[in-house]
């Protein structure tokens, strides 16, 4: 294959200018093969369903009882407060770790970034999962119903003993380390919340 | 390959027949299932008229949002009972009780559209056929008979939505005890009942069955025709939902294979220049 | 312990040190594996073939993350990914699409080798290995075929499973251990899913492998069927018609890819059924124990084959019988071995016997599998059948090649036969096939030794371009 430097230059410069354009091309077209398989990996519409927004019903919550429904698998508690419980909130001020929700682990949407946690001060809706290690709390407990609760009204979880006031905050020096997660929510009427989403209509 | 494709086009060539009736099937107009106001009437259709006996439990509601319904009107108008717009459109009816109030379970119409199509003819074709070939026959079980499926078990659910026609079913076949071709001609009247004449056919003549019918009110028939047409169109739809994006994203993705052989041919030339 | 040496550099250079068999290897089988330059169209199905099955792989690996083995489930899991699963239609689409390509390309590639002789002298390991990869791909494709649970996936297996019941003795036992129950049920989809998802795919990696090491290891044919090793530079030592593998046919093969994909995906985007050939209208209906469908056939890429089992029926017997008695006499007075004269003689009594003597002879049923498994792997036979002084149809009289294409055309013609119902035209057509078929193969050591031949020459025909 004898030629002249000049003549073998011009082909191999040839050849990488047809190896880029096609490799280039070649990778994108790659990448375009792959985004179904990626995308397959995403919630399929079942998941998608199983995991939609819960409309709740509060017609049928009594003052000072609380309804569970579940969300994405986990237990969404409504708490209808009385004015006695929410008096109770303000008192467990100085007492709660985080009293304003300001730690990110389980971020406390805007809306809820109040002494109450709620949007609406008769409603606490939260999701029933202590931020220890995972156990149901259970409650809303009277004052001086429990040892480890003492003269609160609150929740307890059951596992390791952390305690949580009637506005879902962690009291100090527990196990727990955040608040009750507030979920994604937001009021279709005065008696329809819908758990799981919160966009502007 | 040439012949590959050859022989294939071969096989796939042939009229619109359904095997066993040996009835021609009339041509469901495709074009329907291009048209958005066309599927919408057909999801109606198909939840008032349909679903009280056949699910099509491989679909969920909300992908009607592809035929231009949003979740809320699919809801309001489309579900009936308590299911949610993220649910499959199942019915309520157990397979047990199918079988002991009809005999077997109506079938589930999540792919009926392919389910029905076989080497001779098109399911689009043949339901449409089917759903327009009902006449009445006082002797069957349920008052109701098929030109393209005989002794159906399916009544003529749509029935109102058509009006009464005068059926005229003829059929050449061989006489059993080999006595040559008869033409055996039955005039199915509005209310089933039937007047049978038979004739000996003189030479030669293709053995089959042709229909015809008579509406007693044309023009609701003629607007039928279009029902049909749009709940043949809705059902090919559930039955094949990804079918208007897979077209769509095909050609380009020809377009883009067409461009990346051009290169991969260029640079194919630059490498073998230099191959004496 | 002092390191290899290497001349490369850099990370290249480090590993080369370490493990230099990377290098080795891809010297050997790539930069300088020399291969002829004059390939034409037909080579391009070998790499193709390896592109299919890794798509088969990568789309198998992605469906088993959604797909349900269980008789209750699987049907509607397929709907599933069809429907809910995001690019689920087109994973789904390019497997079904993979799956009758993946034959159509195997087919073009052994067609090429019945062109050029490939299989010949020192090329038989190859050609073994490829048959056995032949068969192990019907087998991954009938398994395969069971998955989605539709009237003709349940009804084929229970068809095809009830054949091994036709073998005497242990035949009824033998089906219900495959099936692991009485009919086809749950038990056989679970292990159809497990040979059809790893075990399959396995042998198959595993055999590709060997036929690419065997081909290696003698060299690659091409259409001249000349032998480039026998004329080597003096300088090199190399084959002065070969070229490196790498550039030169990498380059090549991505041109060919290319080509396919643009076929490939036109299938793919508006055709995916193929007319009720790549995706059978009748699996759309969920498999039903209690109804058999009007019409069975088996995927078209089985039909051929198929063909032959239905045709086998028992006045067939006797035009078989009187086949092998002539065939016996042809060899009789061919072979020289006195041994072998008198051992054809006897065998040949004693399957006649078996095929038609009253009492003592078997079922046809029997003989259909027989027959039907004799005409896949009598290819492996070829490289002994074909006694041609060429190897290449370039070098051999035409009408060689007018009867490989009265061939193709009697495959093809059982294959269309395969996908009737049966008939009286349909079973007589199917037995003429199936005997010119086999004569076509049981006949070639005498034709291929007939006629004029062309001199066959030292150097590659190549034009540059």
């Amino acid at each position: 294959m004898a030629s002249t430097s000049d003549a073998h230059d011009a082909v191999d410069s040839g050849r990488r200018a047809a190896l880029v354009a096609t490799g280039v091309v070649g990778g994108a077209g790659a990448i375009a093969a792959a985004t179904p398989f990626v995308a397959s990996f995403t919630p399929s519409e079942r998941a998608k369903a199983a995991g939609a927004p819960v409309e709740v019903d509060l017609s049928g919550i009594a003052p000072g009882t609380m309804k569970t429904v579940e969300w994405r698998g986990k237990p969404v508690w409504i708490l209808r407060r009385t004015p006695e419980m929410i008096a109770s909130v303000k008192k467990t001020d100085e007492r709660v770790a985080d009293p304003r929700s300001l730690r990110t682990a389980y971020p406390t949407p805007d809306y809820a970034r109040n002494e109450l946690r709620s949007i609406k001060p008769d409603y606490l809706i939260v999701v029933g999962i202590c931020s220890h290690l995972g156990c149901s709390p259970v409650g809303p407990l009277a004052a001086g119903s429990n040892a480890t609760l003492g003269d609160d009204m609150g929740f307890l979880c059951p596992c390791h003993g952390s305690t949580f006031d009637l506005a879902g905050r962690v009291f100090k020096s527990k196990p727990a380390p955040d608040n009750l997660e507030v979920p994604p929510h937001r009021f279709l009427s005065d008696s329809l919340v819908l758990v799981g989403d919160d966009s502007k209509a | 390959m040439k012949k590959l494709i050859a022989f294939l086009c071969l096989l796939a060539s042939g009229t619109a027949y359904a095997a066993g009736a040996q009835v021609h099937l009339d041509t469901w107009p495709e074009a329907r299932g291009r048209n958005l106001a066309a599927l919408q009437n057909g999801a109606r259709l198909f939840v008032n008229y349909c679903m009280g006996c056949h699910g099509a439990s491989l679909m969920r509601w909300n992908r009607l949002n592809a035929i231009g319904l949003d979740d809320r009107q699919i809801r309001d108008f489309l579900i009936f009972g308590n299911q949610k717009v993220g649910d499959t459109m199942s019915i309520a009816m157990r397979p047990a009780d199918a079988k002991a109030w009809f005999g077997k379970m109506p079938p589930d119409l999540s792919v009926i559209t392919r389910a029905r199509t076989s080497f001779d003819y098109k399911g689009t074709d043949y339901l449409f056929t089917l759903l327009r070939g009902y006449y009445r026959d006082a002797a069957s079980p349920t008052g109701w008979n098929n030109v393209v499926y005989p002794n159906i078990g399916m009544p003529h659910i749509l029935w109102e939505l058509q009006g009464p026609r005068e059926t005229t079913i003829e059929r050449i076949h061989h006489e059993s005890g080999g006595r040559g071709l008869v033409r055996e001609v039955s005039v199915f009247d509005a209310a089933g009942n039937a007047t049978v004449t038979r004739t000996p056919v003189q030479g030669h003549a293709a053995e089959g069955t042709t229909f015809s019918f008579k509406a007693a009110d044309p023009a609701l028939a003629r607007q039928f025709d279009a029902e049909a047409a749009d709940l043949v169109a809705f059902l090919a739809f559930v039955t094949d939902p990804s079918a208007t994006t897979r077209v769509r994203i095909g050609v380009w993705v020809l377009l883009f294979l067409a461009f990346f052989t051009v290169l991969a041919w260029w640079l194919n030339r630059e490498y073998w220049k230099d191959v004496k | 312990m002092p390191l290899h040496k290497t001349e490369h550099k850099g990370v290249l250079g480090w590993i080369d040190q370490r493990m230099p068999s990377i290098m080795a290897e891809y010297k050997k089988h790539l930069s300088e594996y020399y291969t002829p330059k004059n390939f034409n169209f037909w080579y391009f199905f070998g790499s193709l073939a390896i592109v299919v099955l890794v798509i088969q792989i990568t789309t198998g690996i992605f469906l088993t993350m959604h797909y349900k083995p269980d008789a209750r489930h699987a049907f509607e899991s397929v709907e599933y990914i069809m429907r809910d699963v995001p690019g689920g239609w087109f994973i789904r689409y390019m497997h079904s699409t993979g799956a009758s390509f993946f034959f159509i390309v195997v087919y073009l590639h052994m067609f090429r080798a019945l062109l050029y002789g490939s299989y010949r002298t020192p090329r038989e390991m190859v050609w073994i290995f490829g048959c056995l990869i032949f068969l192990v791909l019907m087998g991954e494709a009938f398994f395969g075929y069971l998955l989605p649970w539709g009237q003709m996936s349940y009804w084929g297996a229970q068809v095809i499973v009830n054949l091994f019941s036709a073998i005497p003795v242990i035949g009824p036992d033998l089906s219900v251990l495959i099936r692991g129950d009485f009919v086809v049920s749950d038990a056989t989809l679970n292990r159809f899913f497990a040979l059809h998802v790893i075990a399959f795919p396995l042998i198959l990696v595993g055999l590709v492998a060997a036929h690419i090491l065997a081909l290696h290891d003698v060299g690659s044919n091409n259409p001249d069927g000349v032998e480039i090793k026998e004329t080597l530079s003096p300088s090199t030592g190399r084959p002065l018609d070969g070229i490196p593998f790498h550039p030169y046919y990498t380059v090549h093969d991505i041109m060919g890819l290319g080509v396919f994909l643009i076929v490939f995906f036109s299938v793919l985007f508006f055709m995916p059924e193929m007319g009720g050939y790549f995706l059978e209208w009748n699996n759309f209906i969920p498999a039903d124990p209690l109804q058999t469908p009007s019409h069975i056939a088996p995927v078209w890429y089985f039909t051929p084959y198929y063909s032959i089992l239905r045709a086998t029926t028992e006045p067939f017997m006797v035009a078989l019988a009187a086949g092998l008695a002539v065939y016996a006499l042809l060899l009789f007075f061919t072979l020289r071995s006195r041994v072998a004269k008198y051992a054809v003689l006897a065998v040949s009594a004693v399957v006649i016997v078996l095929m038609v003597g009253g009492p003592l002879k078997l079922d046809p049923k029997l003989w259909g599998v027989v027959l039907m498994g004799a005409s896949v792997l009598i290819f492996i036979a070829l490289p002994w059948l074909d006694c041609s002084p060429a190897k290449s149809m370039r070098y051999r009289p035409a009408w060689h090649f007018w009867l490989l294409i009265g061939f193709v055309v009697v495959f093809l013609v059982l294959g269309y036969f395969g996908t009737q119902p049966p008939s009286p035209v349909n079973e007589r057509f199917s037995q003429i096939g199936t005997l010119l078929y086999f004569a076509f193969f049981l006949l070639m050591p005498w034709w291929s030794r007939m006629g004029e031949f062309k001199p066959v020459p030292s150097r590659v025909t190549f034009a540059a371009h």
